[in-house]
């Protein structure tokens, strides 16, 4: 067994093992150790895969590959990219931090159970290279998040979870399909029924059918994404879901849908992907500018997050269809980058709500006259969302921008205003928060010391990535290089001969 | 007179291949014996023995099959009794999942049926009766012994829906069942007869081999024959439009026996309908694969939408059988090429599923104190607090029926698309797979009620089904005891144990199902 194999298991073992485990009420904490051990070993073994990686290569890592379903053939079979790996070490990281979030629970068994199944679903999407095994893993992340929002949320969670779990079913129904579909046109071509990704990348597709399965592909990805226009279930979710959950839901697996992207269209599908960029980058520059329009108007903190959500995530798919190296790395730097602010922005806000019981802008108000440390967290989180020049933020938009600016310019140009919608509603939550007179007598405690800590490596890693990098850059740069290069060397579509330049810009 | 009759004709009886047909001698013998016992020893005493010798003869059946199987795979499949009944792949394999169904029933059903209907060995005789219907249906081949297995199936399933004799829903159910199946039987009789007419034979065989060395210059008698046929198929799948008796009778029926017919009766009339298709009608695929197209997406969706709308548990998974019908259609239709396969696993697994849900279901209602006619959504708010064995239980099974992954239920899903697609329907596994997002919401339904955080509370599902007073429709309503509930958690947990292994590891069923060849 590999360490890819040991990442999938090792929380899959914890997940079975976690509702055997019937304690006392007063010993529940044990529980909850016991999820916190599992999702440090976790990190270590992503650190160690993170060390062992071997940089300047763009193929795959701590491959592993076991005859599963021989009817269909279908494999176990895992691999680590560079972006993978980044992925892969986000999700450990806000895990780790989502475990030791969890406070208050009246049971812990379920809860812990499900986030460390939701762990293991979660890994083995990031690193499946069969399409039925990332099928399988993608469609297992919706049920242990499905119980996690209606059985631990806020408020109406139980109609917040059901509207989940649909819409991104029903999103995956054409996903299936897809795959399904590409297998038995590659199994007709070379007679070798197979799932496997690699083999699959060299099926030859007459223009139609690939472009219908690029969007079979787009659609389950859009949806978790989310991209514009179907984000709808996004601001409900978040919004009621727990914060442990939600950090997981927006920090990690809404980089599932941006990964499927990358990992799933653009490989499987390159010619398509350099024809209907112009579809997905309008799209991706739509989303960009009304989730800051709406985010603006949003009265909700929740609410106004999700929606900031959809605007960064805007980014994140410009960056990936924009086909420039530097684009692209950028997009996978920011999906990291996004994970970790929006970690730290939901924790904060459930910190509000457990002082106050609301996140309505309107009935908070002067904070930071109570809370100067509370205040002082905030804003740094909420300036490496906007992206301030030195805080991780920063980083990841620059390169997206930079690299969508050189092929092309115009969406670039229009993404810039979301950056600047980004600062106004940003800064505006902040000051009708933390300035201005308070709204009632009750007092607001700062920072407790479990807090501080709890935010501590968010806030580090904030400031470490937006001023130095290299660390994750250098373990991308050659797989997004070796995508982008995938992509402008795939034989154009078809018959038609001059379609596949039409939305190339200046190259 | 007779006499002189019998001599001028004389009837010449076919050689008989007793090893053929030992599943249908050993379920039938069973029952049987258990009638002569329950004549000798007196009928209430020994309720126990009754399901012993149902059981093994369960397993006995079972245990054929799979030799059947084993000398099918070694020697080839042959046809026995003048052509009438197949030994082939295909009905040992159905033979086992009948055997599978039967021992789950077997295990969790008597337990329940007696409190409702007495001690007597009544629900294990027409248990035993009815699966050797089905296994008739699987192995014939020809159509009037196709009937014959009908009848016999369906006759046994009419008297067990109606075991609930003092509620007035069950009685409504079981009218409603035997009028309309009745009706339908009649359809398809008049199908076969018209087949006959146009084909000269009830063989399905030799109706598939005239098919193809004759042309018919007028074959709408043929077509309209076909079409009755598949109606009368239609109705015993409840597909819809032929689907309307099937929300009264899930309710009606005592709750084991639903889980029972759900997945019985869907065995058998898809056992048979494969076969009639791919044997007798292969030639004709152009005019029933659209009918088998049509009843498959209206099945699909209909069910999944109406389900939606139901409160009442039972009725809203008579809905999801609706759908499941669907997905089966789904492998029906690509039935010429390699559907058959996933077809059979979806029938297994979803057999495994349905009976284990029901049961369940029946423990529920006892735990809840509602009689077997009704539970509501609300009636199981807050369940997984007070018994979170039964709930987390009952959460696989549904998770598994609305396709999770690493359940059967996912796999079945996912093997009926794949055959879809192979046979370029893509447009209808799309609609599937929508379908099956629709699903999804009603079966999440079901498992946030279970695991809802607020308690018990009386709501409008109460009023619209009122809980008949103890004395009054349902008297003699037992409290089954601890030591009765010890074979129905058995049960449910084969059930759902083999739910989950099918999931992680489907080779094995896979390969198994794979060797459910037609012979022709």
């Amino acid at each position: 067994m590999t360490l890819l194999d040991w990442l999938i298991a090792l929380p899959a073992l914890g997940a079975l093992v976690v509702p055997m485990m019937a304690l006392p009420p007063e010993n529940q904490r044990l529980i909850r150790y016991f999820g916190i051990a599992i999702s440090l070993v976790e990190l270590g073994i992503a650190i160690g895969m993170a060390v062992a990686f071997k940089l300047h290569t763009s193929s795959y890592q701590f491959v592993t590959k076991v005859h599963w379903i021989g009817a269909f053939g279908i494999d176990w079979y895992l691999g680590a990219d560079g972006i993978s790996l980044v992925l892969v070490l986000l999700t450990a990281v806000l895990f780790t931090i989502a475990m030791f979030a969890m406070k208050g629970v009246k049971d812990y068994r379920a809860y812990v159970g499900w986030m460390l199944l939701l762990e293991a679903a979660c890994m083995g999407s990031f690193t499946a290279l069969d399409l039925f095994l990332f099928f399988v893993f993608f469609e297992l992340t919706l049920v242990p998040s499905y119980f996690l929002i209606s059985d631990f949320g806020l408020g109406a969670s139980g109609r917040a979870a059901i509207k989940f779990f649909v819409y991104t079913f029903a999103g995956s129904a054409f996903l299936l399909v897809g795959i399904v579909s590409l297998v038995f046109i590659h199994d007709h071509q070379t007679g070798h029924l197979t799932f496997s990704l690699p083999a699959l990348m060299h099926t030859r597709l007459p223009k139609d059918t690939a472009i219908l399965l690029f969007l079979a592909f787009a659609a389950a990805f859009a949806v978790k994404t989310p991209i514009f226009p179907f984000h709808t279930w996004s601001p409900d979710t978040y919004r009621s879901a727990p914060i442990p959950a939600v950090v997981i839901l927006a920090g990690v697996m809404a980089k599932l849908g941006a990964y499927g992207l990358i990992r799933f269209n653009l490989e499987l599908f390159p010619a398509t992907s350099r024809e209907l960029a112009w579809l997905m980058m309008t799209l991706g520059v739509a989303g960009i500018l009304y989730g800051a329009i709406v985010a603006a108007g949003e009265r909700d903190l929740g609410r106004m997050v999700a929606y900031s959500s959809l605007s960064h995530m805007g980014f994140i798919v410009l960056g990936i269809f924009a086909f420039s190296a530097e684009a692209l790395s950028g997009s996978t730097l920011q999906m990291v980058n996004h994970g970790i602010y929006t970690a730290a922005i939901f924790l904060l806000l459930g910190m509000i709500y457990e002082r106050r019981g609301t996140l309505d802008m309107k009935k908070l108000g002067g904070l930071q006259k109570k809370a100067p440390m509370f205040a002082a967290v905030f804003i740094l989180v909420v300036m490496g969302m906007i992206g301030l020049p030195g805080l991780n933020g920063f980083v990841g938009e620059f390169l997206i921008l930079i690299g969508t600016f050189i092929t092309h310019r115009w969406w670039a140009v229009v993404a810039v205003l979301g950056v600047v919608l980004g600062a106004i509603y940003l800064l505006w939550a902040y000051q009708r928060v933390f300035h201005g007179e308070l709204k009632d007598d009750r007092g607001f405690r700062d920072l407790a010391p479990r807090e501080a800590l709890l935010l501590l490596p968010l806030v580090a890693l904030i400031v470490f990535l937006g001023v130095y990098p290299m660390p994750l850059l250098a373990r991308i740069n050659p797989t997004t290089s070796a995508i982008v290069h995938h992509v402008a060397t795939a034989p154009a579509l078809g018959s038609s001969t001059v379609s596949s330049i039409v939305t190339g810009g200046t190259k | 007179m007779f006499g002189t009759l019998v001599s001028q004709l004389p009837i010449r009886l076919p050689a008989i291949s007793y090893q053929a047909i030992a599943p249908e001698m050993i379920l039938f013998g069973a029952a049987l014996v258990v009638l002569a016992l329950s004549a000798t020893i007196g009928r209430r005493e020994h309720p126990e023995l009754y399901r012993g010798i149902g059981l093994l003869a369960a397993l006995g059946e079972g245990a054929w099959s799979a030799n059947l199987l084993r000398l099918v795979d070694k020697h080839g499949a042959s046809l026995a009794i003048a052509g009438a009944i197949a030994n082939d792949g295909f009905s040992a394999v159905v033979g086992i999942i009948v055997a599978a169904a039967l021992v789950l029933t077997m295990l969790i059903g008597p337990g329940f049926v007696r409190s409702v209907a007495g001690q007597g060995p009544e629900f294990v005789t027409l248990l035993l009766i009815s699966a050797t219907g089905a296994i008739v249906m699987a192995q014939a081949d020809d159509l009037i012994v196709i009937f014959l297995g009908l009848e016999i199936l369906s006759i046994a399933l009419y008297i067990m829906v109606g075991f609930r004799l003092r509620d007035g829903l069950s009685r409504e159910a079981a009218f409603k069942y035997f009028i309309l199946g009745g009706f339908s039987s009649a359809v398809f009789l008049y199908g076969v007869a018209l087949v006959y007419g146009a084909t000269g034979s009830t063989n399905l065989l030799k109706i598939g081999s005239f098919l193809s060395t004759h042309v018919l210059i007028n074959n709408g008698v043929l077509l309209f024959g076909l079409a009755l046929i598949l109606v009368g198929f239609g109705f015993k799948i409840s597909a819809v439009p032929f689907h309307v008796w099937s929300p009264d009778v899930y309710q009606g029926a005592p709750t084991s026996v639903t889980g029972y017919m759900a997945a019985m009766a869907k065995i058998a009339a898809f056992a048979a309908l494969l076969r009639v298709l791919t044997v007798a009608f292969h030639l004709q695929l152009q005019y029933w694969r659209p009918i088998i197209i049509a009843l498959a997406l209206l099945s699909l969706v209909f069910g999944a939408v109406f389900a939606l709308r139901q409160r009442e548990i039972k009725r809203m998974l008579a809905y999801s059988s609706i759908n499941h019908a669907g997905f089966i259609l789904l492998g029906v239709l690509a039935a010429t090429s390699g559907g058959i396969r996933d077809s059979l696993f979806y029938l297994g697994a979803y057999s495994v599923m349905v009976i284990g849900t029901f049961g369940l279901i029946s423990m529920i209602q006892v735990d809840t104190g509602k009689t077997e006619g009704s539970l509501s959504l609300t009636d199981v708010r807050g369940l997984g607090q007070r018994r979170p064995a039964m709930a987390i239980l009952l959460a696989i099974l549904v998770l598994a029926q609305a396709g999770a992954p690493f359940t059967s239920g996912f796999i079945a899903k996912f093997s009926v698309i794949t055959a879809v697609i192979a046979v370029n329907e893509y447009w209808i596994a799309v609609v599937a797979m929508i379908a099956a997002a629709i699903a999804v919401a009603f079966y999440l339904r079901l498992v946030l009620a279970l695991f809802a955080r607020d308690e018990n509370k009386v709501g409008a599902g109460d009023a619209l089904y009122p809980v008949p007073v103890r004395g009054g429709s349902d008297a003699g309503f037992l409290q089954p005891s601890r030591a009765s509930q010890v074979p129905v958690w058995i049960g449910i947990w084969l059930s759902v144990a083999a739910t989950v292994f099918f999931g992680v590891f489907p080779s094995l069923l896979l390969n198994l199902v794979g060797k459910g060849k037609i012979f022709f």
